[in-house]
């Protein structure tokens, strides 16, 4: 099934999750200061592991970076 | 100066000096930043991590604010419209578990001026949404008291473009901003050095927000010291009220008694 990550197209099994993904990037289920969006919906972190995606779905998976003046 | 603490939604914060972490060449900067400036809140933003992303791996900021014991502040940095605004302070809420936004909405890139029409269209929205909105705003009084009455908790007027060191343009727009606020005014873009954040308290500005002026400094840590004292002694010169001008010297020695030599 392929998705998006990040712009990035992947392939994963049909009926991967959100928390599927994140532990693909390696960064931990418990990584603090992670947030997900969905087709543009932010993802609660407690549903990470019961949100399962779509064909094409857009995963944006982010974090948090020096910004701001 | 905790004696005279900066409340902003009911938050005591005892440094009237807030970091942006953009611009810094690697953490330990920022660290030493963060120490200098003896700050109690940092801005960061949200980017794409992992594949795709410009992330670095192995420590992140957030590990070297909370180290130096400072709070995140997330920011909208790069949001052009009010609906990316608002899915970026949906995301950063559910990242950094905090309800409180720099809200920033921008027109175009070479001058990253707010757009002011989007910006008040996103307050709007996240104040419903019960976030604590802090907008990156125009020197604009009226917007300023428009931001302000639709509920958000401080504004943040620029005093010239981003990143232009250029200092505070129209002083007097500030001081109408000053005048007329009834939440914390947030001097927010244009610092290049600690007079011009002395400016800002000497105006009436409960704060000020400041990255490039100490993350491109020749010496970050040194100039975040420097901003820091500005402030300080801004904030204590406008409680001190500073003399008026006047077009013609006014003796400060008695003409009594002067000898007939």
């Amino acid at each position: 099934m392929r998705v998006l990550v990040n712009g990035e197209a992947r392939t994963l099994d049909p009926g991967a999750t959100v928390a599927d993904v994140v532990r693909s990037l390696d960064l931990g289920l418990e990584a603090r200061g992670v947030a997900v969006a969905v087709d543009g919906e932010v993802v609660p972190r407690g549903e990470w592991p019961t949100t399962s995606l779509r064909v094409d779905a857009r995963v944006e998976v982010l974090g948090a970076i020096g910004g701001g003046r | 100066m905790s004696s005279d603490p900066l409340v902003i939604a009911g938050r005591e914060l005892s440094s009237r000096l807030i970091l942006g972490s953009g611009g810094f060449a690697n953490h330990e900067l920022l660290r030493e930043a963060c120490h200098a400036a003896d700050v109690d809140l940092c801005t960061v933003a949200l980017r794409r991590i992992g594949p795709g992303g410009e992330h670095s791996s192995g420590r992140s900021i957030l590990d070297v604010l909370r180290e130096a014991n400072v709070e995140v502040l997330p920011n909208t940095a790069g949001c052009f419209t009010a609906r990316d605004a608002v899915r970026t302070a949906q995301l950063a809420r559910e990242a950094f578990a905090t309800d409180w936004i720099k809200l920033e909405v921008i027109g175009d890139e070479r001058t990253l001026l707010p757009d002011v029409v989007e910006l008040v269209a996103a307050a709007e929205t996240l104040v419903a949404d019960g976030f604590r909105v802090l907008p990156y705003t125009t020197d604009d009084p009226t917007l300023a008291r428009r931001l302000e009455d639709l509920g958000c908790v401080a504004v943040m007027p620029l005093g010239s473009p981003i990143g232009s060191g250029m200092g505070i343009c129209n002083p007097y727009n500030i001081s109408l901003i000053v005048e007329r606020a009834g939440v914390p005014v947030v001097l927010d873009a244009g610092v290049g050095t600690a007079s011009d954040a002395a400016l800002a308290m000497e105006l009436g500005c409960d704060a000020v927000l400041c990255a490039s002026a100490i993350s491109r400094a020749h010496d970050p840590a040194a100039m975040a010291t420097a901003i820091r004292f500005g402030v300080d002694g801004g904030r204590l010169a406008y409680g001190a009220g500073r003399i008026p001008r006047r077009r013609y010297a006014e003796a400060s020695t008695p003409m009594a008694g002067l000898p007939s030599l």
